[in-house]
């Protein structure tokens, strides 16, 4: 198990969770859009994803976007990512 | 000291940001071929960038109403597809059947939407949809045969809209 914290991952208040276990790119990146669309700037969605892809997909996304990755924790069949949505609509 | 440097450095203020675009060429009109332009729209939506794509020859199949649903996979001349079979044997009666019953089965497995189900998620982003106007004219397509939402354009309406893009690709 790797783990990377940029901060301490389980004082986050999460504000919305998103299970994309058992779809591939490009859905965990499109479901993750929208779930962060619904959120307002400084709110944080909880992603989990079993996509091997998604591991470069959601810091690609979140940099696209604007919006911040707080924190990644890559389990043996899952990773879990931590988004902070960024000053946008 | 350094601090107080830094804090004294002009702040960078973000220019005024155009979206960024990316410029999609659909040429095929086989059911492998109609995913990557229809995922690489999407996942440049859901990044907040602008997507079109340009619908042009059998790739306008993927717009077309009575047709998208049908697509298939080519059994002849494909040594990449779904049924791994001497190659003679794939213009058998019943190969592209096979073949294309096996990439629907796949990707049903792996919970990847159909052609139909991109379309709609793609149109849900705002990504444009531009139909070849010679292409409909070749092939006898007519406006009402597409599916909603396809703007009719050719290749100078395409290119004006590429030119702005940051990516341009072939499909």
């Amino acid at each position: 198990m790797t783990t990377k914290y940029d901060i301490p991952i389980g004082e986050v208040k999460v504000d919305a969770e998103l299970d994309t276990s058992g779809l591939l790119c490009p859905l965990p990146v499109y479901k993750a859009s929208i779930a962060l669309g619904q959120l307002s700037p400084g709110q944080v969605l909880h992603l989990i994803s079993t996509d091997p892809g998604s591991l470069e997909d959601i810091p690609a996304l979140t940099r696209q976007l604007g919006d911040t990755l707080l924190g990644v924790e890559v389990l043996e069949d899952r990773q879990l990512f931590w988004i902070e949505k960024g000053d946008r609509p | 000291m350094t601090d107080t440097l830094e804090r004294l450095q002009p702040q960078e203020v973000p220019a005024p940001t155009k979206p960024k675009r990316i410029a999609l060429i659909a040429s095929k009109g086989t059911l492998d071929q109609a995913y990557p332009p229809l995922i690489l729209a999407t996942t440049a939506a859901s990044l907040g960038w602008e997507a079109g794509i340009f619908f042009t020859f059998y790739g306008l199949d993927i717009l077309h109403q009575d047709r998208f649903e049908k697509l298939k996979v080519a059994s002849l001349a494909n040594p990449a597809g779904p049924i791994q079979l001497p190659n003679i044997l794939g213009a058998l009666p019943g190969a592209t059947a096979a073949a294309t019953a096996m990439m629907k089965k796949w990707m049903n497995a792996a919970n990847m939407p159909s052609v139909p189900e991109f379309i709609e998620m793609t149109q849900g982003l705002g990504v444009r949809f531009f139909a070849c106007s010679t292409t409909m004219g070749v092939m006898g397509v007519e406006e009402g045969d597409l599916i909603k939402g396809a703007e009719i354009a050719g290749a100078a309406a395409f290119l004006d809209y590429a030119a702005e893009a940051d990516i341009q690709l072939f499909i």
